[in-house]
This record gives structure tokens, sequence and C-alpha cells, in this order.
């Protein structure tokens, strides 16, 4: 018998971005609101095994084609790299810094480094996510 | 650097240049550019008899490691001259002796010679270091140049056992004396044996003095061959001859006799010491006769005779010593005991020098060293039966040789302890003379049958693999050396006193005026009549050897120390074996029930001694409903746990117990916490259920969890623990929480408004970085663990 997931397939359609955007908003909202990195993260690897379980592999594979061990590189590559910054302006390492810029369409907007280096936090924590559920799905 | 240390070290720079001396000259026997080294270095040594004879001493010193007070220092007198000649002396002819023995194109040349140089250069630091830490340094390279020597032909399975057994009991000994020197540098401050014989009176008193004495006894009885050490050595008899010629006879056993007599001044003032020294060499003396006289082997005959007069000299010093401890009495009796030691000292090591390379002389040319197989052939080999009885008389106490002269001074000393009564050991001192004179009988023995067993009787050919002849020349010029030695000093004895054995006795016994008098040898007292009834008893007893060879049958095999040590050896290993398997047992069970009781026993008998168990209920907050609701979920499932009868429930449970505890984090107000655990519990429960889906067959039978009394205390122990720690903790608070600085300043300096991530990223980012590293190397690990299985693509 040849299942139909056509209904799963809509909805996951549909609920994958409000996932992402719920996952975005976790992680900018981490700085000021209960959030961060690291459930930033969780929730959009989330969203990807959500389309995982209603699309195969292959297909997610095609619609993001990343590889997610990079990932986890690029992400301790931000979070290294933001503790480094600090050391260039004579910092020790790891000094964040941040100022208050008047941005066009946003406003008064206070830009924070932590936030680059919960940017690593974020990628590291899909990477590790999708590395290890991908691993697992795809051995026999 | 002086030229002394030069001296020292030498040999261990030749030692670097030897293999490459072997590999470009193949053709010159490599002993030969050994053989100039300890020829100059004796003859270096014989210029210091004008500074020693004087009393006085030279000493250099050079820098090593100043802040630790070691520094290599050198110092020569009468005692380290006296050895530093022998050494070099008796070093020179076994050289040449090796040149002849050795042969050139069936032996390892080149490492024989580095060994035996790398033994030359420990054993002259050994005698001529000032410092104890140094000392200890060369002690140890003698103890395993000696076991790569004992070693030589590591083919055999014999000589590894002897070079095994000789390491563990010389290092086992070593050991123990550095243990008395770092007792000795806690007493006195200083490494310097020099300055420690000058602080002697002070330390005398020390709660530490017996311990060090003890430790560095130790030491010298084991590298000595004293009983019950000794059985290391006729199983070193496995080395090559001239090896056994010169380690084992003339220097390294005679280590400790250097031990002995340097630190006399230092322990001397315990009669303990004198009763330890005397009382050990006195046993060892007569035992070390009395197994001789079994032995069917040559070498083993001289080993444990080796063992004997080495007991012997420890006994005279022994005595000799009492002259540091009893002030107040006439000295003559130590005084000669001292002479004795010293002159034995130096007639021990000429005449069994030469009895080794005659030994060796034999089995080169006979091919055997079993008396029983030997016999007649003193026509066949002459001079070396002549080197042999010169030795073997020699050894027995028979005059014109020396060995007669330092047999009576050895009776003189033994009837002094009797007569004095020196050791306070009442009627125990009679004993000395006794047991002396009864182990001097079984000496002349043994000396007998050295000579006389391989030299005359019945020639049996038919029992040797070769045609004896007489040795080489070049081979009989060191034991000739040797033998004409023995007669020189027995015939003048006192072109020795002055120039070495008085010095030396200033070294052993300083503050001591000394008149050595060797040469009165003559007149009918008591010694003379005792050396008369060993020649006689002795004789008797040679010829009817055969009647009482039956008494060694006495003697259980069970109380022999060789098998005392090897079944020790053994059931130390069997033992160790026993007792790892008992507690590594491999199951990890056991171990977590180790982990678990050394958890509670430590933790709660701390809690206990230290008094820290509190309980103060003022600061705790109330409780709330959702609280205990929460609680008891936790509580529930938790328990639910120990009794589902399946694994799924077992899952299901544990992700409620994930559930509730975000719960918990959302009560008690840690939002980030529950949505992370929200989360992280989703993704382990579901890895869990993977787990269990993957679950062998065969193991699938699923039933509960088995009930164990020891789990079941010990889980409740530290749940138990813990929690007593956790309230005691709580009621116990010693200065307030640093949350205040986060609470301010996490708007002002990080300009953020959740303090949780702001500590995290910010405040404490170093351990966020390390935990998203450890994230990263978990997944690669999986990855890792999942793609790449060798061993099933190996299969396939």
């Amino acid at each position: 018998m040849k299942t139909n997931d056509i209904i799963l397939q809509t909805v996951t359609k549909i609920t994958v971005f409000i996932i992402i955007l719920f996952s975005i908003h976790l992680f900018f909202a981490g700085h000021y609101y209960p959030g961060g990195g690291f459930v930033g993260g969780l929730m959009t690897s989330g969203a990807i095994v959500l389309l995982l379980l209603a699309f195969d592999m292959k297909t997610v594979a095609n619609v993001l084609p990343i590889d997610y061990k990079h990932l986890i590189g690029i992400g301790l590559f931000f979070a290294i790299g933001t503790g480094l910054g600090g050391l260039i302006f004579d910092a020790p390492f790891l000094t964040h810094a941040f100022t208050d810029v008047n941005l066009p369409l946003l406003g008064e907007t206070s830009l924070h480094t932590a936030v680059l280096f919960d940017t690593g936090v974020f990628l590291v924590v899909i990477g590790v996510t999708m590395t290890i559920i991908q691993t697992i799905g795809e051995d026999e | 650097m002086s030229l002394l240390h030069l001296a020292i070290l030498s040999p261990l720079l030749l030692a670097i240049a030897i293999p490459l001396l072997y590999k470009y000259f193949r053709q010159i026997h490599t002993g030969w550019f050994v053989l100039p080294l300890p020829i100059v270095l004796f003859i270096y040594f014989l210029q210091y008899i004008s500074l020693t004879r004087e009393g006085s001493a030279m000493i250099k010193s050079i820098a090593w490691i100043p802040s630790l007070d070691i520094n290599f220092s050198t110092k020569i007198d009468g005692l380290g001259l006296l050895f530093a000649l022998l050494i070099t002396g008796i070093g020179s002819l076994i050289v040449l002796y090796s040149i002849y023995y050795l042969s050139k194109d069936k032996e390892k040349l080149n490492t024989f010679y580095v060994y035996l140089l790398l033994f030359i250069g420990a054993m002259l630091g050994v005698v001529l270091s000032d410092n104890l830490i140094v000392l200890y340094a060369f002690w140890e390279l003698t103890s395993f140049s000696s076991f790569l020597l004992i070693g030589y032909w590591h083919h055999r399975e014999k000589s590894r056992y002897g070079a095994q057994k000789s390491m563990l009991i010389t290092v086992f000994g070593g050991l123990a004396m550095l243990g008395g020197f770092l007792l000795l540098y806690i007493m006195t401050g200083t490494f310097s044996i020099t300055e420690i014989i000058s602080h002697s009176d002070q330390i005398f008193t020390h709660s530490l003095f017996v311990p060090a004495l003890l430790c560095v006894l130790l030491g010298a009885f084991t590298k000595s061959a004293q009983f019950p050490f000794h059985i290391w050595l006729p199983d070193a008899m496995e080395a090559p001859t001239p090896v056994s010629a010169y380690l084992h006879s003339a220097t390294m056993v005679k280590a400790g006799i250097y031990v002995v007599a340097r630190f006399s001044p230092i322990f001397a003032e315990d009669s303990l010491w004198l009763s330890l020294v005397a009382g050990f060499g006195i046993v060892t003396m007569f035992w070390g006769a009395f197994s001789a006289v079994k032995q069917t082997d040559l070498k083993a005959i001289l080993a444990f005779s080796t063992v004997s007069q080495l007991g012997m000299i420890m006994s005279l010093l022994g005595v000799g010593a009492a002259a540091i401890h009893f002030e107040e009495i006439d000295n003559s009796y130590f005084t000669v005991a001292t002479t004795a030691a010293v002159f034995h000292l130096i007639n021990h090591a000429t005449f069994k020098g030469s009895l080794f390379m005659v030994v060796g002389i034999i089995d080169h040319e006979t091919g055997t060293r079993d008396i029983r197989k030997l016999g007649g052939l003193i026509s066949l080999m002459p001079i070396s039966f002549t080197i042999a009885l010169i030795g073997a008389f020699s050894m027995a106490g028979l005059p014109p040789f020396n060995g007669f002269l330092s047999k009576e001074m050895f009776f003189t000393g033994m009837l002094g302890v009797a007569e004095m009564n020196i050791l306070n050991l009442d009627t125990w001192s009679a004993l000395f003379p006794i047991i002396a004179w009864v182990g001097s009988i079984f000496t002349f023995v043994y000396s007998m049958i050295i000579v006389f067993k391989s030299f005359t009787g019945k020639y049996q050919p038919e029992k040797l693999d070769r045609k004896p002849h007489e040795a080489p020349f070049g081979m009989l010029i060191p034991p000739l050396v040797l033998a004409a030695l023995v007669i020189i000093f027995g015939i003048f004895p006192n072109i020795l006193s002055e120039t070495l054995i008085a010095p030396a006795m200033m070294s052993i016994l300083p503050g001591f005026s000394f008149d050595v008098h060797i040469s009165f040898w003559h007149g009918p007292k008591p010694e003379l009549f005792m050396t008369l009834g060993v020649a006689v008893i002795g004789t008797i007893l040679y010829l009817t050897l055969a009647k009482w060879r039956g008494v060694y049958g006495l003697l259980p095999e069970k109380l022999a120390l060789n098998r005392f040590y090897d079944e020790g050896l053994e059931k130390a290993q069997y033992g160790s074996f026993r007792l790892t398997s008992t507690y590594m047992n491999g199951f990890i069970h056991t171990y977590l029930v180790y982990i678990f009781t050394f958890f509670i026993v430590i933790l709660g008998t701390t809690l206990f001694v230290k008094d820290a168990l509190s309980i103060d209920t003022a600061n705790v907050a109330p409780v709330r409903f959702y609280e205990v609701i929460l609680a008891l979920i936790v509580a529930v499932s938790a328990i639910s746990i120990l009794f589902a009868k399946s694994r799924l429930t077992s899952i299901i449970l544990l992700g409620a117990v994930g559930y509730t505890v975000a719960l918990l984090f959302v009560v008690f107000r840690a939002p980030d916490l529950a949505l992370t655990q929200l989360v992280i519990e989703t993704v382990s429960v579901a890895l869990f259920l993977l787990c269990f889906y993957h679950l062998p067959e065969i193991s699938r039978s699923e039933e509960r969890i088995r009930f164990r009394m020891t789990n079941a205390v010990i889980s409740i122990g530290i749940g138990a623990i813990v929690t007593l720690i956790a309230l005691s903790a709580h009621s116990t608070k010693l200065f307030d929480s640093i949350a205040h600085y986060y609470v301010e300043n996490t708007y002002e300096e990080a300009a953020g408004k959740n303090m949780v991530n702001v500590i995290l990223v910010d405040f404490r980012g170093f351990d966020t970085m390390f935990e998203i590293t450890v994230l990263g190397i978990a997944a690669l690990g999986i990855f890792t663990m999942i793609k790449l299985r060798l061993a099933r693509r190996k299969e396939g």
C-alpha cells in the first residue's frame, strides 16, 4: 500500500517556517529575553528534523545542501574568532564590546559582539544535532 | 674539573669510544685499547700515597646541583686510595687476562668492554666520592654494569637468572641505602661525608639515627653478599670468569665493605652497629665456608669462599669499630682487628683474583669446572697448579703466605671480643672465636678441595671435552703477578703497613694514632695454636670428606635460602596476580561498587570526623504546593523505573522525570533551563528509543531488574550521603553569593537583560566556548563511530 503523506507534508511546509522564525526569534532575543544560541539552534534543527520526517533524506539534502559537520567548524570559528577579536584591541580574550547604533528601519539598536559568539553556539548546535541525527538515520 | 674527576670519569669516556674502536679495528683485540687506561690510572693513584701516608686527604669539588647540596666532590684519603689502587691494579690484570680469555671472533667484545669500563668508572666513583648522592649514583651504576656483565652470555637462561637475582638483591639494598643517606641528610643538613663525620657525635642521639644505620647497613650487606643476602653471589658465577674474578671477588663485593668502613666513624658510636656488623660478619664467614665445602663447581666454591672471606672482613671491621665506641679501654685489640680487616682486604683481592683466574684457565682448557670430572692436571698444567697452590694455601691461612698473617690477626681480634666482652653480649661474645675457628677449618677444607681435587688424583680424560694443556702465557701473567704478590705480602708485610694500611685505618678510625705492627707474627701465642688446630683438623676433615659429606643432606631443602628466594619471588608474583585478579574482575558493576563504596565511606567519615553535619532550617524557603506535586511526580516516576518490567516503560518514565524537571525549572523561574531541558529531553528520549529498537534479539528477553542487597544498600547510602551533604552545605553558608554582581552589572557592563544568557556568552563565555567544543567532538565521535567500521569492513 502506498502511503500518502499529503497532509503531513503540507502542514510541514507551513510549520517549518513558523518554527524557523520562532527559533530566529529565540536566538536574537536571547540577550534580553529567554532564549539564545543554544535553544535557537535546537529549534532550527527541530525544524529540519520535521522536514526529514515529512520528506526523505535525499529531498532535504537537495533543499538544504549543507554538510552539517562544516557547520560545527564554522560555529567554533565564530566563537573563537570573537574571543580573538578582543585581543586585537588589547583586551583580554573573549572581551565583548557593544555600542548603540542608529540603524535605518530598526532605529536605536544595540550591536553586541556577544551576538557573534552566540551565532557560533547557534551554528555548532545545529551542526551537532543534525550530524548526530543524520548519521544515525543513515545507518543501517 | 680536576685531574681526579677526570680519572674517575675517564673509563666512562673511554666506554664511548669502544664501539668505534671495535668496529674499525677488527683485527686487534679490543681489550688492548682498554688495557692502558687502568694501568695509567693505577700509576696516577700511586702518586697519592705520599699524600695519604701523612693521614691527610685531598678534596676536589665541582658543582653539579648546588641548590640541592649535590656536588660532584671527590675525596682521596687512605681508604679511598686503597680501594682505587685495588680497582685499577686488579682491573689492569683482569683486562689483560680477558684479552686471552675472550675470543676475538666469537664474542661481542664491544659490549663486554663497555660494560667493564662502566663498572671501573662506577667503582672508582663509589670509593672516591665525598657526596652521598654521587656515591649512591655510582653505587647503582655498579649494580647495573654488574647486571649487564653477569648476563653477558644472555642466551643462557642461567645467566639471565643470575643477573636478575643479583639485580633485585643489590638494588633492594641500594634503595635502602639511599633511604639511609636521605635520613643522614635530614639529621645533618649536608650530603658531604666529611662534614657528616665531623657532626657524628651530634646525631648519635637523634631519633632517626638507628633507622639510618639499619638502612645503610642493609645496602652494605646486600652488596657485599652478607648472610642472608649472599645468595646472589653464587648465581653470579654465570658471568665470564674475568668478570667473576674482578667484580665478585676483588671489587664490587667490597663496595659494601667500603661503605661499612667509611661510615664506621659515623655509626660506630652505637653498639648496635658493632654487634650487627661483627655478628652478621661472623655468621656469614661460617656459613660461606660451610657451604663452600658442599659445592662441586669450582666457581661455586670460590663464590662461597668469597662470601666467607667478606664476612670475615666485615666482622673484623665491626670489632675494630669498637675503638670508637669504647674510648676508655685499651684499644690494641681493635687496632689489630682493623689492621687485619684492611690487610685481609688486600690479601683477599690477591689470592682470590689469582684463584679465579686459575679456575678460568682450567675451565678454558678442559671445558669443565666440575671437580668430579677434574683430576690429575698437575703434570699437564704445572704453572696453574703452582698458582692455585699459593692462592689456596694463602686462603687457608698457611705460612708463609699473606693469608696466614691476616688469619692470625683475625683470631687475635676475635679472641679480643671474647676477652673484652665488648659487644655487651655476655656469654655470646665467647662464641665469636669459636665460630671463627670452626669457620676457618672449613675454609681450610675447601681450599684443599680446590687444589687437590682438580690437580691431583686420577686424570680422567674420557670425561673432558678437549685435551687439556697449559694456558697461553699471556693468560698466566695476571695470576702469576697476583700469586707473586701473595708471597711478597706474606714475607714482607710491612711494605704495605706504612703506605696503605695505616692511612686506610686513619680514615676508618679518625682521631686514633696507629703503629701498625704486622711484623711480629712469630711467638707462641694462642692464635698460633688455633692455626695449628685448623691445619690438623682441616687435614683430617679433608681426608675423611667422603664419610661426613652426608651432613649436608641433613639440612632440609626447604630451609635453603635460595628456595626461600625463588619461592618468595614466585609467591610474590602469583600473589600479586591473585590479588589483582580478585578485585580487577572486569565487571563494571564491581568497579562501580568500589567507587560508590569509597564515595560513601570517605564522604561519610569526613562528614562526621569534621563535625560538618548540621541542619539549619532558618534559611529554607517556604514549600509551595506545585513543588510538592512535581517532586512527588519525579519521585514516583524515578522509583517506578526500578520496578518497570519493560525497557520501554523505563524510557518513558525517564522522559517523564525529564519533563517534570523542566516543569520544576518553570516553577523555580528558570525559563532558559526549562526550554533547553524540554528540547534536550525529547532528543535523548528519542535516542534511547533508537538504542532500544536496535537491541539484539537474544538478550531482548525483558525481565525486571534483579534485586541485590549490596546494590540497594549502596544506592541508599549514596542517596543519604548526598542528601546530608546538600543539607549541611545549605545550612552552613560561609559567605554571600556573588550573584549580586551579575544582577547589578548585566545591563551596565554587558548590555543585556537576560542574565543567564549574558553569563553564558559574556561573563563566562570561556566555559561556553569549550562546551560547544565538547558538543562538536561528540558529534564527530558519533559520526566516526558509525561510519568508520574497520572491523566490519575487513570482514566484508
